[in-house]
């Protein structure tokens, strides 16, 4: 057993546990109840004998197999490997054994710090630690309890290691699937005991992923990946122009291609349902569409971009923080520096397609999607089917990439469309080039900035005018006349260098242009505006920008913590050979710290390249470091990707890019060396899928003015004159 | 309506399908082998790169008439039985994929990189493998696995 420092001793949550339950034979839970107090833990008889399964995340059976449903989507981020150890530690199971299994939908996985079964904002870890290791404890007693009774020894005299129960006294000894009927018998303890840390033997060790061989074989099951008897695929063919609508169509070629069943109209437009993707290819090149392209047919970037500086002088402003006095600062400013940065609308770019398949029948519908939110997957499908959502069972694949993309619903909807109009079973597959044209971007900005330096060179004053559209209006999650969004200010506003005379602003201009959540959401923008006008100041104060960002830093403050540990690691201020620099960044997000330090050059012509990124990342405990480090290497790929060249843009109402080959991605021999430092932290515990991400833009224009002189105001850096090398 | 004949991993098997179909559909949803991935249609991304008689191909723009009597090896059969490829065993100790999705085409680019080269040097496997798009950044760790599964396969003889 474990320590029992009552310290560690925790009231245990119940709203997770279970009341009642039904394990199929086949492995799959479904139909969970919401706990109801001092109820017995599930006991349900079946085939293969009873089943323990004290909670909605642990099932052990009587052949020893202990499973962990995972209530979070894998996309990469390595939730499958990181939260059964979180369970598998405290329950002491046997690492090398565990199974794993992806949670239906159901209220028992409820994120908390999200409000729905939703897997985003780096929140997987944080809301899991507490929960996720109680579960995993409140098994081991009942184990240890249920041991102890058929031994008629005490409690605490048995000790469980390996998925087994020991009682060394008497030599005794029963593995977890021996015990799991009778601790299946035994009510759920209230309290449990959770380890001391440093009893660890799983958390903070680099394991091994548990998804890696299924993905290197082609077993692994992605939504593109579902198959089975009867199940149809269909391609839908969208308005080009955002906003537009089917007029009217003529399907009548369409449907004499061979192996074209049906050809619907659904609310996304048209359908073209065949026996396979090739089929139903062919059928949409057959298909006549005629469109109401709708109000916004001669949209255009650059009219958007002019909109933007309008507005910057004549719309409403919504204050985000104002402290002190920044006009004051500035009109007494020895020295001012003044910016104008633009960043544009961005694509999440998943590798494999949107897609999803739908089946219903005899009252239910099923859903196998790769999807980021059960609870609102689970929602569309029921309105769409017309069934009660009890009666949506959402079987959640593989992600091929999220980002943020996948907890968006479109794809789910155009699944149960079909499978209702066609009568069967539909996979619908998005070509790539839907899925560029009509993904939700990330939030072009235009913003202006000013800084004052006062006559003893010290910092004095800051403004940030942020221009642009609201994710959070678009969607309905403020009101349509509400000036703030604040994930269109997160970070701009948290300025973390002490300063005194401080004006953070936000002017909500809307676009038609769909929005969504994109890896880091604010800060994917507003970490580089910050730190690369912050560098712009440095420099026009004649400061280094790592010393003067640790000067106004607290010691002890932990953006300086993992500062200073980039810039140690990555060797600042120590000779480079000549045509490289490097550049420094520090970002606060999603409860993690994050600095970074780029190495950088550019050649004669312009052409840039990464050679080397230290990351020093402070996530409180770090959980599987192997993870945290594939997690800051990915984030660095995706933030360095957009920054070099990714740019979505719009002309005559439609979105102009739509394949790889002219939305344009890292590839292999773009990619710097990753190293990543972990900092020791007792801190509560931070994200890691994405604060790794908003640092790398800045690192590198900062870099890039180091080697040249001229700040990099306007991403990517295809619009600032450079190119990736 | 065309009848071809190819054989997959060893095992020869037909379909009727159009004559324009691309053999990544035959394979998909013909022959039920979904470890070959939908990227881009467009020979841009890599995600489906299978051997056509031992030569990588994008399987989304090479037609089952080209592929017709000929011989395919997909992920699927990259294992030996029981025995994984030096290429799977070093993807798993370096825990090369993330979301995965694009790591069946980087394991057929690889394959067929250390084929013709088995000490690539990190120049080598950029070059090699350039168009294969990983959108999870797994770069590093695809260059690290690869070296590891060539000093294997060295090792091995």
């Amino acid at each position: 057993m474990t320590t029992r420092e009552t310290d560690h001793r925790f009231r245990v949550s119940r709203r997770n546990f279970l009341k009642a339950g039904a394990v199929a034979g086949g492995g799959l839970l479904l139909g969970l109840k919401l706990p109801v107090g001092g109820r017995m833990a599930r006991a349900e008889e079946t085939a293969e004998g009873a089943d323990f399964a004290p909670n909605a995340w642990i099932r052990i059976t009587d052949d020893d197999q202990v499973t962990v449903l995972v209530d979070r989507s894998e996309m990469g981020q390595g939730v499958m490997t990181a939260l059964p150890m979180l369970i598998a530690e405290e329950l002491e199971a046997d690492w090398d054994r565990i199974a794993t299994e992806f949670a239906p939908a159901d209220q028992a996985y409820t994120n908390n710090l999200l409000g729905s079964q939703t897997t985003g904002g780096s929140t997987a870890i944080r809301n899991a630690w507490r929960p996720l290791r109680e579960a995993g404890a409140t098994a081991r007693e009942m184990l240890v309890a249920a041991a102890a009774e058929r031994w008629g020894v005490d409690f605490s005299s048995c000790e469980a290691a390996g998925q087994v129960v020991r009682h060394p006294a008497s030599g005794r000894s029963a593995t977890y699937g021996e015990l799991a009927a009778a601790a299946a018998e035994r009510e759920v303890p209230e309290t449990v005991f959770l380890k001391d840390p440093k009893d660890y033997r799983l958390i903070g060790t680099p394991r091994d992923r548990l998804d890696a061989p299924a993905k290197v074989d082609g077993s692994a099951r992605y939504g593109m990946d579902v198959q089975f008897d009867g199940l149809l695929t269909a391609q839908v063919v969208r308005c080009p122009v955002i906003g537009g609508r089917v007029r009217s169509f003529d399907a009548e070629q369409a449907r004499q291609v061979p192996g074209v069943r049906q050809v619907v109209a659904i609310d996304a437009g048209v359908a073209v349902i065949a026996d396979g993707f090739w089929p139903a290819s062919k059928g949409r090149e057959a298909l006549s569409v005629e469109w109401d392209y709708g109000e916004h047919a001669d949209l255009t970037s650059a009219a958007i971009e002019r909109r933007f500086r309008e507005a910057a002088d004549s719309g409403e402003a919504a204050t985000a923080r104002s402290e002190g006095d920044a006009d004051a600062a500035l009109a007494e400013a020895a020295r001012t520096v003044e910016a104008e940065y633009e960043v544009p609308f961005l694509a999440h770019g998943c590798m494999e397609p949107m897609n999803c398949t739908a089946r219903i029948a005899d009252g239910v519908c099923e859903v196998w999607a790769p999807t980021q939110n059960q609870t609102a997957t689970q929602e569309v499908a029921a309105e769409i089917s017309g069934l009660p959502k009890d009666q949506v069972h959402v079987h959640t694949t593989f992600l091929g990439g999220g980002f943020g993309r996948r907890s968006h619903t479109d794809f789910v909807a155009d699944a149960v469309a079909c499978a209702k109009a066609a009568g069967a079973p539909v996979k619908v597959i998005w070509t790539r080039e839907e899925t560029t044209r009509h993904d939700h971007y990330r939030p072009a900005t235009y913003n202006r900035l000013a800084a004052a330096i006062d006559g003893e060179g010290q910092v004095s004053g800051w403004q940030h005018r942020i221009v642009g559209p609201s994710i959070m209006g678009q969607i309905g999650m403020i009101a349509e006349d509400e000036p703030m969004d604040r994930t269109s200010v997160e970070t701009a506003k948290e300025v973390p260098y002490g300063l005194n005379n401080i004006h953070v602003d936000f002017v909500r201009t809307d676009t038609p242009v769909p929005l969504w959540w994109w890896r880091s959401v604010g800060h994917s923008q507003n970490d580089y505006i910050r730190e690369a006008f912050f560098d712009e100041v440095a420099a026009a104060a004649g400061e280094d920008p790592f010393e003067l960002r640790r000067r106004l830093l607290p010691e002890g403050d932990r953006n300086r913590r993992v500062l200073e540990r980039a810039a140690r690691e990555a060797g600042w201020g120590e000779p480079l050979p000549e045509g490289r620099a490097r550049g420094i960044a520090v970002v606060h997000a999603f409860g993690s710290y994050c600095a970074e330090v780029a190495e950088v050059s550019v050649s004669d012509s312009n052409e840039v390249r990464v050679h080397r990124v230290d990351v020093a990342i402070d996530c409180g405990p770090a959980v599987n470091p192997e993870i945290i480090a594939e997690q800051m290497e990915s984030g660095v790929a995706y933030g360095l990707s957009a920054a070099l060249g990714e740019a979505i843009t719009v002309d005559r109402g439609q979105v102009e890019q739509g394949n790889f080959d002219d939305y344009r991605i890292l590839r292999i021999d773009q990619m710097p060396e990753v190293h990543t430092h972990i900092v020791d932290s007792d801190q509560e515990p931070g994200g890691v899928g994405e604060p790794g991400t908003p640092p790398i833009a800045p690192a590198m224009v900062n870099a890039i003015r180091a080697l040249t002189g001229e700040p990099v105001r306007r991403l990517p850096l295809t619009r600032s004159g450079y190119q990736p090398a | 309506m065309t009848a071809v004949s190819v054989t997959v991993n060893g095992e020869t098997r037909e379909a009727d399908v159009a004559s324009d179909t691309p053999l990544l559909w035959l394979l998909r949803d013909n022959f039920g082998l979904t470890g070959t991935k939908y990227g881009c249609g467009i020979a841009q991304c890599g995600a489906c790169t299978v051997h056509l008689d031992g030569q990588p191909v994008r399987a989304c723009t090479t037609t089952v008439a080209q592929a017709d009597g000929r011989s395919v090896a997909t992920v699927e059969g990259l294992a030996e039985g029981e025995d994984l490829h030096p290429l799977q065993a070093a993807w798993i100790a370096e825990n090369v994929p993330q979301c995965g999705f694009c790591q069946s085409g980087q394991l057929m680019s690889a394959a067929d990189l250390l084929a013709r080269n088995p000490e690539p040097t990190d120049a080598d496997i950029d070059a090699a493998l350039a168009s294969n798009l990983c959108r999870c950044g797994t770069y590093q760790r695809i260059r690290r696995a690869i070296h590891r599964a060539a000093q294997d396969m060295r090792e091995q003889g």
